[in-house]
């Protein structure tokens, strides 16, 4: 739905370049939402400023829904009358909701429709049927300054959604709200990508946000997609960085002679009772040093970092055994395991602490 | 001289005096709100951006400013006299007052224009609106009262203006004040004229400001 080929943005100032995308290739299929997360600086912002042609990319291409939006834009900065066709029927949320407050709640939903030009009447009825669709029904001639956050993002939601776009682009469209309304206003999302088709391509910095709606996500460093798949395919990427982030598990081996490994559950696997199996069809002892369980992306996804008795070479028949069981079992190199959980078990490790209280 | 004297004289000089006033405020605001909101446009970074109509408009607008009224009304007699037939009285000194007032319009506008947030201007973009949709629905009804407040220190200019417009050839409470005030050393007609020019200004002050304030709440009633 979205593709971008070596999208290259390049900001000059008097006396020097920044470069703000290099050589981005997003794919965005049709119907899902698709996260892209990184810290601030690292051009997030400006991809998807470029996806709309808000921003002119320096050089790569951008295609929406089929059409090849950087060969529409003209040579101008002007945006040209083809240009400003397609991104009607492209929505856009922002994180400061951008709504006009000299016009009433309806009214700044009836601005696109007044730009698409649709007559007085029907463009009423249409803004009317979008405010139900959000949920502000009673608050048609409200202005924006009388509304709460959460309320003023659903109006820019419903504006956004008034051309009938087949694609959203949100730029943090919760990173002004707290948590609740945060939560609120990505079910809100997740309901119209469902309930609409809507294809949904959000940019955020908050890794809840990517867990709790995206099906897909990628990681963006310096101006790069570093990491990039649906999240079930992160989740199986040995190493992967957003796996990681996505689901942090702590804890680092009792002594040198173990084996440490981080097992990741999904789907059906998830409820099989696979430790304890292992545990005794190889007669060891297993510690668990840290878990998790979440729902990710509408998918129950479980993750485990446990500890084996012995070297790693000792151990190599029990790991191919959890392979077997269709999981997926990484062995996580002493060194690694000890950056990843120093600053959070910086004395004990909780199979330390298990011991003493057996004991 | 007596009430009976006075009256007519300050009747016809309160009324010529706001002739004046809202006719070249009007043709103020119909030259100067284009003028300003091209400076904005056409700025670095703007949606129009174009250095040399920028730099062309800003010198214009500069020299305008900076040249005192007295001046400029002189320097302008031709320029009235090809427009309105004649450089004496109300009508004609529409021209001048409005030329002088343009460039002061001009760049109140400009800064009006300029506080809108651009995020409104990027969201319009985002819908597909155009450079006009952009200036009529977004930057002009979000300026709305910082414009109304610029018009109304306009209007106070131009009173001041058209005092000085009195002084040649023009008509008013100004020419009245300096005819009959000073050169014939009436104390009291020429206190009565200054009470009834701080009277009007107090009052236009007052409407501008009201105006303003009812603009203003609408956006801002809970926040």
């Amino acid at each position: 739905m979205i593709t971008t080929t070596g999208l290259t943005k390049v900001y000059q100032s008097r006396d020097r370049e920044v470069t703000a995308l290099d050589g981005v290739d997003l794919h965005v299929r049709e119907g899902e939402v698709y996260g892209v997360i990184g810290q601030s600086g690292a051009g997030k912002s400006s991809l998807i400023r470029c996806v709309n042609l808000l921003e002119r990319p320096t050089s790569g291409t951008v295609t929406v829904a089929g059409q090849d939006l950087t060969a529409l834009a003209g040579r101008g900065r002007r945006a040209s009358a083809e240009l400003r066709r397609a991104r009607t029927r492209i929505g856009m949320v922002f994180q400061h909701f951008n709504l006009l407050d000299s016009r009433t709640v309806l009214d700044n939903i009836e601005l696109p429709l007044e730009i698409l030009g649709v007559s007085g009447q029907a463009r009423t009825r249409k803004a009317k049927e979008l405010l139900d669709l959000v949920g502000l029904a009673d608050k048609a001639k409200s202005y924006p300054g009388q509304l709460s956050g959460g309320q003023k993002q659903r109006v820019g939601i419903a504006r956004a959604l008034a051309g009938d776009p087949q694609v959203l682009l949100s730029d943090e469209a919760t990173s002004a709200l707290d948590p609740e309304t945060t939560r609120s206003i990505l079910q809100l999302l997740r309901d119209l990508n469902q309930q609409l088709g809507l294809t949904v391509l959000l940019i955020t910095h908050e890794m809840d946000v990517v867990k709790t709606i995206c099906d897909s996500a990628a990681l963006m460093q310096r101006g790069r997609i570093v990491e990039s798949g649906t999240v079930g395919e992160l989740l199986a990427t040995p190493g992967s960085e957003l796996a990681q982030e996505l689901f942090p598990v702590g804890g680092t081996a009792s002594g040198p002679d173990r084996t440490v490994v981080d097992v990741t559950f999904q789907g059906e696997s998830a409820s099989q009772p696979v430790i304890s199996q292992l545990s005794r069809t190889y007669n060891i002892d297993i510690s668990i040093l840290g878990a998790a369980m979440d729902t990710v992306g509408g998918k129950q996804i479980g993750r485990m970092r446990i500890e084996l008795p012995g070297r790693f070479e000792e151990n190599v028949v029990p790991i191919g055994f959890l392979r077997e069981q269709g999981l997926q079992a990484e062995v996580v190199d002493g060194e690694s395991a000890a950056t990843a959980a120093a600053p959070a078990v910086p004395e004990q490790t909780p199979a330390a602490i298990t011991k003493e209280v057996v004991k | 001289m007596t009430w009976s004297e006075m009256q007519p004289l300050l009747t016809q000089g309160t009324y010529d005096t706001l002739y004046m006033v809202l006719w070249s405020a009007l043709v103020t605001v119909v030259g100067g709100l284009p003028l300003g909101v091209l400076l904005v446009l056409t700025d670095k970074g703007g949606l129009l951006q174009n250095t040399v109509v920028n730099k062309v408009i800003g010198v214009i607008v500069n020299i305008g400013r900076s040249l005192p009224f007295i001046i400029l009304l002189i320097a302008l007699i031709p320029f009235t006299t090809w427009v309105v037939g004649t450089f004496i009285g109300p009508t004609a000194m529409i021209v001048p007052l409005a030329v002088g007032a343009i460039p002061f319009f001009a760049r109140l506008v400009e800064t009006a224009i300029r506080e809108v947030d651009h995020g409104l201007v990027e969201a319009v973009q985002s819908m597909g609106g155009s450079i006009p949709t952009i200036v009529r629905k977004v930057l002009l009804p979000q300026a709305l009262p910082s414009l109304v407040s610029g018009v109304t220190t306009t209007l106070i200019v131009l009173i001041g203006y058209s005092a000085m417009a009195g002084a040649v050839g023009g008509e008013g409470l100004g020419s009245k004040a300096v005819t009959y005030g000073f050169q014939r050393f009436d104390n009291q007609f020429m206190l009565i004229t200054v009470a009834l020019l701080i009277v009007i200004v107090t009052v236009i002050q007052l409407i501008g400001d009201l105006t303003v304030r009812l603009l203003a709440r609408r956006g801002r009633a809970a926040s």
